[in-house]
């Protein structure tokens, strides 16, 4: 390896560095010093987001194990962004004494499954994919179960540890039916022999399902409630932000590099999926009364609008998916900071207890409100923007219908992000939470994410240079 | 900078500085400031129109601007008025200052009343300078989510219910627009012609018949509820009543000509083959929503209800010209939504002023005002008979205009209607006399009444700017309906153009 072969998986290799720093920098402090690896923590992540995005080499690597382009790197970048900002806004909780003993694995714990996820955006064969895959699961279900004198936590991590494993298992014979077909796992090289003979239909089916899984896509969403209700609220966020974006990233990549061939069936496969997910994300929102199962619940229904993106199958589709990602993360961001907030400050986590938050916090419910008014597609924030422009995506296919179905579902999701600021807003209430300041850390997330909702939709630069970097199938 | 950018700038730069006023008397001035300055630079813009046109500028939109925005999508910010938008504009501006000075007295939570109140103000002006679909409809969406929370936080009675149900019922129409106007974006231009989100474009392109008669539908009644389009109207009595005075105005004054002017400039305007054919469905539908208005607004006892019931039949009566395609009866749709405008938010105000005062709304309770509070109920006069349509006022210009274009087409279907519509005009005046009898003339009903106090200055500079606006175009409407006559003639056109022609169904 050459000093560019470095510079091409740089993002890699710096996390790598920086995950093995902290686990030597943990080592030699003393207890009473341990809290200190947070600030450390930070600063390396924020070095390593800033040399992101210095320039990019594009080029393969391992005889075409691992590749980069400006495109992979720009959804990593994506995703340090979002990192960035769960790690500010998880502060005010990692900090508290209850997680004494185990700082610096939070974070050596959520830099590996990053990894993992680069590893599998970069991937350029089926067995770099599934490695990078499991390599972000696994430590996944640790975080889950963080906090693991909660039951309630523990079971998150054991309920995703299973799902996770059986969701593999699908996966992976999947893959291997590809094998036995194709005789080679390099995408480049299956593309030319996928055709829709029955057994690779079913290779194509048993792979859509496994990543519908990851991506928590109905009916195979069961496990993803009970895992967002249980996990730290931190990695709940980090869950539903960071590890759908990047699934639902190599999903796309996948079926466009490596499954063109049968387009034809991926995309009814997805319209079933999307209007399933859709309607049945919404209906069990609507009746969520606890914030992290509601945000759960909201985000199984984004992921349906995200493969109205993805079926599209051109230029415009993969630049619209992952617009649609970056402002989702940070809306979504902006929601979860707030519950985070309100959680550290008092731990209270039921609708019903945001009641009149407007009176006593209103920096916080101001958020909150950007939030869910990009969540759910309201201008002049950035959601609205991601939201049509995936609604433009698929209707450039020619989609109308299930353009219809999804304006109609994000108009019932407007339903319950409104009950959120119904509660802060309208409904009276005798004890509100009380006001209180988040530590400055804190803060600065909950800024970034703000300025994100702001910043995104309005300036068109961004969209213009994912366009710029995007490719379709046609 | 461009004269119609400065209608967004200015609202918005209002609402920053609210942001950073403290008390309740320095926001409310701030408020005040900026939408007088937003008023007079809507009279500065119709003088400039009238200008540009007298001398000789035949452009059909004037002030033009146009900056690339998403250049992938080819969507601009583009922006210019005609005739039309003009009107519009000066319709939201008067409306907006005098609503402003009608919650003069909001004191709970009114620096975000304000904030809301204006960025409502923002969509309504950013819509009507719009060409651009794609900005025209973000606009619109502007517009229509702060109503979510001003019904909400400072209404009255059932306010969280008809919050809700306005806001949805909203939302699910611009859902329907949605899809039509992604259609209409993506038939903009012949095969391998670059697409265009731009009105005036699309227009000279002739988006195919098939796709014509699937996208019609979406975008008329997308538009169509916002105009409260029977059997969509539902949202409106119950948000009108919920909704605090100024609300009710913009609203019922503004907000729902987005929807009238929508149907026109974007589904008749651009689809006009659909329209024809089409045209019969939705002439029932409007013509049910002008009765069905009518006869609503006689069973009522609220103030606010009877008003709303009669803003559905207002504005069915504006859709219904709409639908009649023809010059005199467009003309007509145009001066109807501004005399709506003018007098409904006339009418909502001073129910608000009323209300105030007496603390019910119900007109049974209430009796004899004339001999106490008789300022405010020679308004409410003058709001009524200019509301049923009585010569001298806007009401009848606006009325008559659209009978005459209605009547003109020969044919048994077109007049039937038109017979029926014209019967509201009856209706409304029973509504409106029985009111004005109840609520004005007869003895005090309570002792209390007796000391109302009449107008304060501010509940009297309200009144009278809208009194000034329904009496000066009910005077001398031919200058209002020269402007919007010529700007008439590109969609006449294009309508002519149309190959399909009315079906009727006897």
């Amino acid at each position: 390896m050459n000093i560019n072969d470095f510079l091409i998986m740089r993002h890699e290799l710096v996390l790598v560095i920086i995950t093995l720093l902290l686990l030597i920098i943990d080592l030699a402090m003393k207890p009473s010093q341990k809290k200190h690896i947070i600030p450390v923590a930070v600063v390396f992540f924020i070095i390593h987001t800033v040399i992101g995005y210095l320039p990019a080499f594009s080029g393969t690597l391992f005889g075409g194990m691992y590749q980069s382009n400006a495109l992979i790197v720009m959804m990593k970048n994506v995703i340090n962004t979002g990192v960035l900002i769960i790690l500010l806004q998880s502060y005010g909780w990692l900090i508290k004494p209850e997680n004494k003993e185990k700082m610096s694995e939070f974070f050596v714990i959520l830099l590996s499954t990053l990894i993992g996820m680069y590893f599998m955006i970069s991937a350029g064969d089926f067995l770099m994919f599934y490695l990078g895959l499991e390599t972000a699961s696994i430590p996944l279900a640790a975080l889950a179960a963080y906090t693991h004198h909660r039951t309630k936590s523990a079971e998150a991590g054991v309920k995703f540890i299973l799902s996770s494993a059986l969701s593999s298992g699908i996966l992976l014979f999947g893959l291997s039916l590809i094998y036995g077909t194709t005789g080679s796992i390099y995408f480049s090289d299956v593309t030319f022999s996928i055709t829709d003979s029955p057994l690779q239909v079913l290779a194509l089916l048993l792979f859509v399902s496994g990543m519908a899984f990851k991506i928590s896509l109905v009916p195979f969403h069961l496990w993803t409630a009970d895992v967002y209700e249980g996990a730290p609220t931190s990695v709940t966020s980090y869950f539903s932000v960071i590890s759908k974006g990047s699934a639902s990233f190599v999903f796309m990549l996948i079926l466009f590099k490596v499954f063109y061939p049968v387009m034809h069936v991926w995309t009814e496969v997805l319209y079933t999926l999307s209007i399933t997910t859709m309607v049945v994300g919404n209906l069990f929102a609507l009746r969520q009364k606890n914030m992290k199962r509601f945000l759960a619940f909201s985000s199984i229904a984004q992921a349906g609008f995200i493969l109205l993106g993805i079926m599209a199958g051109s230029k415009i589709g993969m630049t619209s998916v992952i617009y649609f990602v970056l402002t989702y993360i940070f809306s979504n961001l902006g929601a979860f900071g707030v519950v985070i907030a309100i959680e550290n400050a008092t731990g209270k986590l039921s609708m019903d207890s945001y009641d009149g938050l407007y009176k006593t916090n209103p920096k916080l419910s101001l958020l909150m409100m950007l939030a869910m008014f990009s969540l759910a597609g309201i201008p002049p924030v950035a959601g609205f923007f991601g939201k049509f422009f995936l609604f433009t995506s698929a209707a450039s296919a020619g989609y109308y219908w299930l353009v219809l179905i999804a304006v109609l579902n994000a108009t019932v999701s407007l339903y319950y992000y409104l009950l959120v600021v119904k509660a802060m807003f309208i409904n009276k209430n005798d004890n509100p939470i009380p006001t209180f300041n988040s530590d400055w850390v804190t803060r600065t997330g909950l800024v970034l994410s703000a300025l994100g909702i702001f910043v995104v939709g309005f300036w068109s630069q961004i969209y213009e240079w994912i366009t710029f970097i995007s490719v379709g199938i046609f | 900078m461009n004269i119609l950018t400065l209608f967004v700038i200015v609202p918005v730069l209002t609402v920053f500085f609210i942001g950073f006023s403290k008390t309740m008397e320095r926001i409310r001035l701030v408020a005040a400031i900026g939408m007088g300055i937003q008023l007079l630079l809507a009279a500065y813009l119709v003088f400039a129109y009238l200008g540009e046109r007298s001398a000789g500028n035949m452009a059909e939109m004037l002030f033009t601007y146009d900056a690339l925005w998403f250049p992938s999508l080819n969507i601009h910010y583009a922006v210019g008025v005609d005739g039309i938008s003009v009107a519009m504009i000066a319709l939201t501006a008067v409306v907006v200052f005098a609503g402003i000075f009608a919650s003069w007295e909001v004191n709970f939570l009114s620096k975000e009343f304000f904030i809301s109140l204006i960025l409502l103000a923002t969509g309504v002006f950013g819509f009507f300078i719009s060409l651009d679909l794609f900005t025209m409809f973000l606009f619109y969406e502007i517009a229509v989510i702060p109503m979510y929370l001003l019904i909400g936080i400072w209404g009255s009675g059932p306010k969280e219910y008809s919050a809700m149900k306005l806001t949805l019922m909203l939302m699910g129409g611009s859902a329907l627009l949605t899809v039509g106007l992604l259609g209409i974006y993506f038939f903009s231009a012949p095969e391998g012609q670059p697409l265009t989100w731009n009105l005036l474009e699309i227009a000279k392109n002739t988006i195919p018949v098939e796709m014509q008669r699937f996208l019609f539908p979406f975008t008329f009644i997308g538009f169509g509820i916002l105009g409260a389009l029977f059997p969509f109207h539902t949202w409106s009595p119950d948000g009108h009543a919920s909704a605090p005075t100024a609300v009710s105005m913009l609203h019922a004054g503004v907000l729902m000509k987005l929807g009238g002017y929508g149907a026109f400039r974007v589904a008749i305007f651009l689809m006009p083959d659909a329209a024809q054919e089409q045209a019969w469905i939705f002439l029932l539908l409007t013509a049910t929503s002008v009765l069905y208005g009518a006869f609503g607004a006689i069973f009522q006892k609220d103030l606010k209800y009877i008003n709303a019931y009669s803003s559905v039949s207002h504005c069915g009566l504006v859709l219904f010209a709409i639908l009649m395609m023809n010059q005199t009866a467009f003309n007509g749709a145009i001066l109807q939504m501004i005399s709506h405008g003018l007098m409904t938010a006339l009418f909502f105000a001073l129910i608000g002023m009323i209300y105030g005062r007496t603390h019910t709304r119900m007109i049974n309770e209430m009796g004899g005002l004339m001999k106490v509070i008789p300022f405010l109920s020679v308004v409410y006069v003058i709001a009524g008979l200019a509301s049923l349509g009585l010569p001298g006022l806007s009401g009848f210009v606006a009325e008559m205009t659209i009978f005459i274009g209605s009547f003109q087409h020969q044919d048994t279907f077109h007049r039937v209607l038109t017979i029926m519509a014209t019967a509201s005009i009856v209706v409304t005046a029973v509504y409106i006399l029985r009111v004005v009898g109840i609520l004005l003339l007869g003895p005090v009903k309570d002792d209390h009444y007796l000391h109302l106090k009449d107008a304060t200055w501010f509940e009297r500079l309200s009144t009278i700017t809208l009194v000034v606006a329904i009496a000066g175009i009910g005077i001398a409407p031919l200058w209002l309906s020269d402007m919007i006559n010529i700007s008439l003639q590109p969609i006449i056109t294009k309508l002519g153009m149309a190959t399909s022609t009315f079906v009727s169904i006897f």
